[in-house]
């Protein structure tokens, strides 16, 4: 997919004072990142103290068991839910302390996200669904219609764009929902297990759509249990106990070596 | 590899290239290529234990090959075979025995052993699921086997994690 270079005056801003240095490289860092819910007298610490990066382009895969503070995680980064303590930074500008109104603005420009179960508008063709982040960003309704037509095209649903979501089956909804977060062309892309309410012939085709995706150069950062999702990705981050566990590359075993083999010792 | 190669010479007889030839393509890619020398040792046991018998097929321009059929004891053998019933999944279980283990004999952290292990398992599963997106769409065997593979792996994945939630 086409990446847009940032706009001109959209650089990465000067940190608050007393703040660490911008870093160029990354388009998303926190710092001791922590999230405490509290109800009822409950306090429940899901993250606690996390400290990753996601490099521009990058596609990172956040694993981990149920409870762990992955969601959470996601949901904190694209401001769903605010930060208890620590430091999230977007491209450069410090971004763990704007209001409600703020965020929304922030998403609408730089982050897109897609859920398990779709969250499409039901009420809303598919076409007015991708559609309606652009003409919220400003677009013209040309260019959103533009940017739909060729999402759609691109994701191989174009002849539903007139369609009620509700009519679409689980593998089309979700395909409908990456058009939407890849309408306005975010700086990153958040997925919350994305694959996980889908049978394995619509996970392969969202499979295929997030490598095609990445290899245009959008950044990628996905919560899942899948282990083929996370397998396309250059690097995992293992999250447990609301702490990172793991932060490692894939490195594909040589297809030489007994890797495959050894999973398809087929007996007889 | 015993029985596969009496059951592709219960379709016609064959010599032992061709069988190699038709397990490659029966199977695709993700199926490890059967060395051609496990291949005849197979053969010639097979045929000391008399379920198959071989001549030799004279060729003009090279050498002559032998080509081997199914006797009625082969065919017996693999009637037999094909209905009794084939055993379950086999369980990764020297990871296992490794996690229990090492860190009882003081020789590894648990956390680190399963963060190695998950690590590998992620980088088999990028070469499956790059196989999968290569995969030949109607050739239903070699599609199914890397799915198989798939699954057993992410079977592993989930085990791990288990393991985690409760062993660390």
């Amino acid at each position: 997919m086409r990446r847009r270079l940032p706009p001109e005056g959209d650089r990465p801003v000067t940190p608050r004072s007393g703040g660490p240095p911008a870093e160029t490289t990354a388009l998303i860092r926190t710092s001791k990142l922590v999230k405490v819910y509290r109800a009822d007298g409950v306090t429940v610490e899901a993250i606690r103290g996390v400290d990753i990066e996601l490099g521009i382009g990058e596609f990172v895969a956040i694993m981990g068991p149920s409870g762990s503070g992955k969601s959470t995680l996601l949901h904190v980064l694209g401001g769903l839910e605010p930060a208890t303590s620590g430091e999230i930074w977007l491209r450069g500008r410090r971004v763990d302390g704007l209001s409600t109104a703020a965020w929304a603005i922030l998403r609408r420009q730089h982050i897109g996200f897609v859920f398990q179960f779709f969250n499409l508008l039901s009420n809303m063709t598919v076409a007015d669904n991708v559609e309606l982040p652009a003409l919220l960003a400003g677009a013209t309704p040309r260019q959103a219609r533009r940017r739909r037509e060729e999402l759609l095209t691109e994701l191989g649903i174009s002849d539903k764009a007139d369609a009620a979501p509700a009519r679409l089956s689980g593998g089309e909804q979700q395909r409908v929902a990456l058009a939407r977060a890849l309408a306005n062309e975010p700086s990153v892309l958040l997925a919350d297990e994305p694959t996980g309410n889908l049978d394995s012939s619509n996970t392969r085709d969202v499979l295929r759509l997030l490598r095609r995706a990445h290899a245009g150069g959008q950044a990628i950062l996905i919560v899942t249990h899948d282990a083929r999702v996370a397998s396309l990705a250059d690097r995992v981050i293992n999250l447990f106990d609301g702490m990172v566990a793991d932060d490692a590359k894939i490195v594909p075993v040589p297809r030489t070596m007994n890797g495959v083999a050894d999973v398809l010792e087929l007996r007889g | 590899m015993r029985q596969p190669l009496l059951a592709l010479l219960a379709k016609e007889p064959a010599h032992g290239y061709e069988l190699k030839l038709a397990l490659e393509q029966t199977f695709g890619q993700a199926y490890p290529s059967p060395n051609i020398g496990q291949i005849y040792v197979t053969l010639k046991r097979l045929e000391q234990d008399g379920l198959v018998r071989s001549e030799d097929v004279e060729q003009t321009t090279r050498p002559n090959k032998r080509v081997y059929e199914l006797t009625p004891a082969g065919r017996e053998a693999l009637r037999a075979w094909v209905t009794e019933p084939s055993d379950g999944p086999r369980v990764r279980d020297e990871f296992f025995i490794k996690l229990i283990l090492a860190p009882m004999a003081g020789l590894a952290d648990r956390m680190e052993l399963m963060n190695s292990q998950r690590r590998h398992y992620l980088g088999i599963m990028r070469n499956l699921t790059e196989l999968q997106a290569e995969a030949d769409p109607a050739d239903a065997p070699a599609r199914l086997l890397i799915e198989g593979a798939i699954l057993h792996l992410q079977a592993d994945l989930d085990w791990l994690e288990r393991c985690q939630e409760e062993l660390v």
